[in-house]
């Protein structure tokens, strides 16, 4: 879509230097470490912006697959705390009670990182494969994902033995073998995570320019013409939602050593929406707008949310409000409005030629 | 390949109880402009929709030897089956090339996909000139007028060398200039493969019919030359009102 | 097997309250196909209605069959304000419509957080409610078979409506077929604010039953959205029939799952059960048309 690809390599290039060289020199530990968080958050953001913005599937959910990540992430690192022993939360319950069987594997690191990867694609891989062969869309499958977010939540609060339950996993002291509280250890937590942000962006930027992109947009556009094309609107769209989770998986794997605890309501139902808030609020089908809406909502979250909790709720109410009904394609739009040399680009899905309601109603 | 026929037998669509399609038999073949034609809610689009997967429908649509009923949408179309909309439906946020590459991908390996385009693909410079868009190039399709956006459509299924090119009234909302460019586009493009048109225009199909297949209420009423189905007394029954516009010039 | 009836009893009372929650929710989805997020926030002011009822009327014998009108009227004009302020510039546009509607949610339950004591107000139960029932020697109580007599009146009244009066007659043709119901001379701008205000108020007369069984806060609306959502979407949009059966069916299956397991994990079964259903019969989502598939 990008008229001039090379432009956008640049601004990711200008971004990288900002994140991995100036914020480590100008930042003190406290806001490098919120700086990291936010990262996190615009990690997951950068894949709605793909599975949203550019693939038109509202991806209302991406707490679960940011949880697969966080608390693949966190049961590393409570093990590698713990030692040889018992983590101490699960000896609060019960002194004798053995390790639950899922978390054995999670002691060994190699196995860890691969579940952060893994862990998502499958879910994902089979969720999206269901639901979008079976032409789940829509809202439908906004409010299904949702349903996920919030039965995995509920799954996590109610299991405290396992999974630490709504106090979440915390108390970390070591990450692969780095003492946690070592700021340096901290500052290296950080470049990864604002590393791994910009490989997303990367990796986005290239799935934008390539001939998939072009795919991705036709296929939210007018899915059923698509079709009558010869491909299979379920598979372009089921690569996007794959990769949306892996990187949401990502985001919450590095969550956990910057931030230091997860709890389910990190990934529930009200965490899922905030992570769409920036991508809404940056420009969901941008490149640079989802990580960089997220970056601002999750600065509002840290430093509003502590401060003045009610009104961020407001601020976050309205900017749902305000940026859907008047600008839809966010913030990143602007500068092309004030100029006024871009077309306007239809964010509302037009409806196609075939409605695929009718579609439906003849195949059942 | 060239040379296999479009063989439509005893084709019937039901939905829910109502019988759309009632048992519907015919035939095109390479080199000919083929038309189906009839008044409103006669069938002709439900036709078209069962043979491209769309619709489910017992009888039986063959391509040369290939079974198309029961056949999934995209793989219908990767036998080489291609079809437009009575709304021309395009990618409007997509520019003309990238519309025509996504069609043109349809054979290419899923890994390219990934990579960025780099330079025209020859069958896309063909079908742009054919179809007399190579000024457009860059444009959004959005913005294309309805006509462009219909022979868009077509330049899209001649990028993917369709065997069979089913096209629902491509003319509707043309001017009469764009009307005899489509005609005339028609008729080339049928040299080397099926082109079977759905219409309403009776002018359009008496200036470029070769075969025409008048279908009422699901059946099919006549069949022949446009002369002998003009001078068939059930067609002018049926249409009527419209019976004047089939005799008269 | 002592067990059975309990169950098939507190079931049936919950799927009452589901589908008191997903009766307007149905009626909006299936006139406009835009999910109204917020309809669990008038849900919630249903239940905060009940409340400022009772404190005005306080003896709830008499409180609670006023306040029932009263939150459907009070639910249904916030709902015919989000109409008419927001969603009518949205219909195009059904999954932003989705995601403006959650920041109504937020605001709506931000907004009675600070109005209302933070941890929630008491709805007095009218003593009439306080008896049971007792059906093959197990207590029921009375309050449940009331949400169940609620729901069936709602739903016997909403049917009524849309069969016989001109408004529902006319709601039907701009659910089948908008276009051609506008060329008919329906006004489909009025026939919008009216399903609006009735979806609306059907979410606060929800509201005041689930003010007799839980807690009155401004975090209740949250928690029945979704599960009102899925009861919608396995019933079939626009299919009444569909949505009572599916509302009990999943009322059920939550109390047994509670009943083998726990609460927190019957709802989570419950979830999984209906995603499971919908991935099984699709047609449950497919049968009508709406825009938002499109």
């Amino acid at each position: 879509m990008t008229k001039k690809p090379w432009i956008s390599l640049g601004g990711i290039g200008v971004f990288a230097v900002l994140l991995l060289a100036v914020a480590p020199l100008v930042l003190t530990d406290h806001w490098l470490n919120n700086l990291g968080k936010y990262c996190c958050w615009a990690i997951a953001a950068v894949g709605i912006g793909l599975a949203w913005g550019r693939g038109g599937m509202l991806v209302m959910g991406q707490g679960v697959f940011f949880a697969l990540g966080a608390y693949s992430m966190a049961m590393h690192l409570t093990l590698e705390t713990a030692g040889d022993r018992i983590p101490g939360f699960m000896v609060l319950y019960d002194p004798l009670a053995p390790l639950p069987v899922f978390w054995e594997p999670f002691r060994s690191a190699g196995f860890t990182l691969l579940a952060i990867v893994l862990l998502p694609v499958i879910v994902a891989g089979a969720l999206g494969y269901a639901l979008f062969k079976r032409r789940v869309k829509g809202a439908y499958f906004a409010i299904l994902s949702q349903a996920l977010a919030v039965a995995l939540a509920v799954l996590i609060s109610s299991t405290i033995r396992e999974t630490g339950g709504d106090t979440g996993l915390s108390d970390f002291k070591y990450f692969f073998g780095f003492v946690l509280n070592d700021p340096a250890n901290r500052q290296m937590v950080y470049l990864i995570a604002a590393g791994l942000l910009i490989v997303c962006l990367l990796a986005v930027w290239q799935f934008y320019r390539s001939r998939f992109g072009e795919l991705l947009i036709a296929t939210r556009d007018a899915e059923e013409r698509v079709r009558f094309l010869g491909y299979d609107p379920a598979n372009v769209k089921l690569v996007a939602f794959v990769v949306s989770a892996l990187m949401a998986s990502i985001g919450g794997a590095l969550f956990v050593p910057i931030v230091g605890i997860i709890t389910p309501a990190e990934i529930g139902a009200a965490a899922s929406i905030l992570m769409i808030a920036g991508v809404a609020l940056g420009g969901r089908a941008s490149l640079f707008g989802p990580a960089l809406g997220a970056i601002a909502v999750g600065w509002g979250q840290s430093s509003l949310g502590s401060t003045w909790p009610d009104g961020w709720t407001y601020i976050l109410g309205l900017l749902f409000i305000v940026v859907i009904l008047f600008l839809p394609n966010g913030l990143s739009s602007l500068p092309a409005r004030f100029t006024g040399r871009a077309r306007r680009t239809p964010v509302e899905q037009p409806t196609p030629a075939i409605a695929a309601a009718e579609l439906e109603e003849v195949r059942s | 390949m060239t040379g296999a026929s479009l063989v439509v037998t005893d084709l019937r669509v039901e939905f829910s109880g109502f019988v759309a399609v009632g048992g519907v038999s015919f035939d095109a073949h390479p080199g000919e402009v083929r038309f189906l034609i009839g008044p409103n809610g006669a069938g002709k689009t439900t036709c078209i929709d069962a043979v491209t997967g769309l619709t489910k429908a017992t009888g039986s649509a063959r391509l040369g030897e290939t079974e198309l009923l029961g056949k999934q949408v995209h793989k219908i179309v990767r036998l080489g089956i291609g079809r437009t909309f009575q709304t021309a439906s395009v990618f409007d946020e997509l520019t003309v090339l990238q519309n025509l590459d996504i069609a043109a991908g349809l054979h290419r390996r899923s890994v390219s996909l990934l990579r960025a385009r780099r330079g025209i693909d020859p069958s896309i410079e063909r079908a742009l000139e054919e179809t007399g868009l190579t000024g457009e190039l860059t444009t959004p399709a959005g913005v294309l007028s309805h006509g462009q956006k219909q022979w868009l459509e077509i330049a899209m299924l001649l990028v993917q060398d369709a065997k069979v090119l089913l096209l629902d009234e491509p003319v509707a909302g043309m001017s009469q200039d764009e009307r005899t460019a489509t005609g005339e586009l028609l008729q080339r493009i049928a040299a080397r493969r099926i082109v079977l048109v759905v219409e309403h225009d009776m002018d359009f199909m008496r200036r470029f019919a070769t075969r025409v297949t008048v279908l009422h209420q699901g059946r099919v009423l006549s069949q022949g030359t446009v002369a002998e189905v003009q001078a068939d007394p059930q067609v002018q029954e049926v249409y009527l009102g419209t019976a004047d516009a089939i005799t008269e010039g | 097997m002592d067990a059975l009836i309990p169950q098939l009893l507190n079931g049936s009372a919950q799927g009452a309250l589901l589908l008191l929650a997903a009766l307007g929710l149905s009626l909006t989805f299936g006139q406009m196909g835009v999910i109204n997020m917020a309809h669990g926030e008038f849900l919630m002011i249903g239940a905060f209605s009940a409340y400022l009822v009772q404190q005005v009327i306080v003896a709830s014998d008499l409180s609670i069959p006023v306040a029932l009108p009263v939150a459907f009227v009070v639910a249904g004009l916030f709902g015919l304000l989000l109409e008419v302020t927001i969603i009518r510039w949205m219909y195009r546009r059904p999954l932003d419509t989705l995601l403006v509607t959650v920041g109504v949610g937020l605001i709506l339950q931000q907004a009675a957080l600070q109005i209302f004591p933070s941890q929630g107000v008491p709805v007095e139960k009218p003593r009439w409610l306080d008896g049971q029932l007792t059906i093959l020697g197990y207590d029921w109580p009375l309050r449940q078979l009331f949400t169940i007599l609620l729901a069936a009146v709602c739903v016997a009244a909403l049917s009524a409506w849309l069969k016989y009066t001109s408004f529902g007659r006319r709601i039907r043709a701009t659910v089948h077929n908008r276009d051609l119901a506008e060329t008919t001379g329906i006004s489909t701008r009025t026939i919008d604010r009216l399903t609006f205000f009735v979806g609306s108020g059907l979410a606060g007369v929800a509201g005041v039953a689930a003010s007799l069984i839980g807690g009155t806060n401004s975090q209740m609306g949250a928690q029945y959205i979704i599960p009102a959502f899925l009861v919608v979407a396995a019933g079939g949009i626009g299919q009444l029939k569909g949505t009572i059966l599916a509302a009990w069916a999943v009322g059920v299956a939550l109390a047994f799952f509670a009943y083998w397991t726990t609460g927190s994990l019957a709802q989570v079964l419950a979830f999984i059960l209906v995603i499971v259903f919908l991935q099984l019969r699709p047609q449950g989502l497919f049968t009508v048309r709406t825009r938002s598939l499109a």
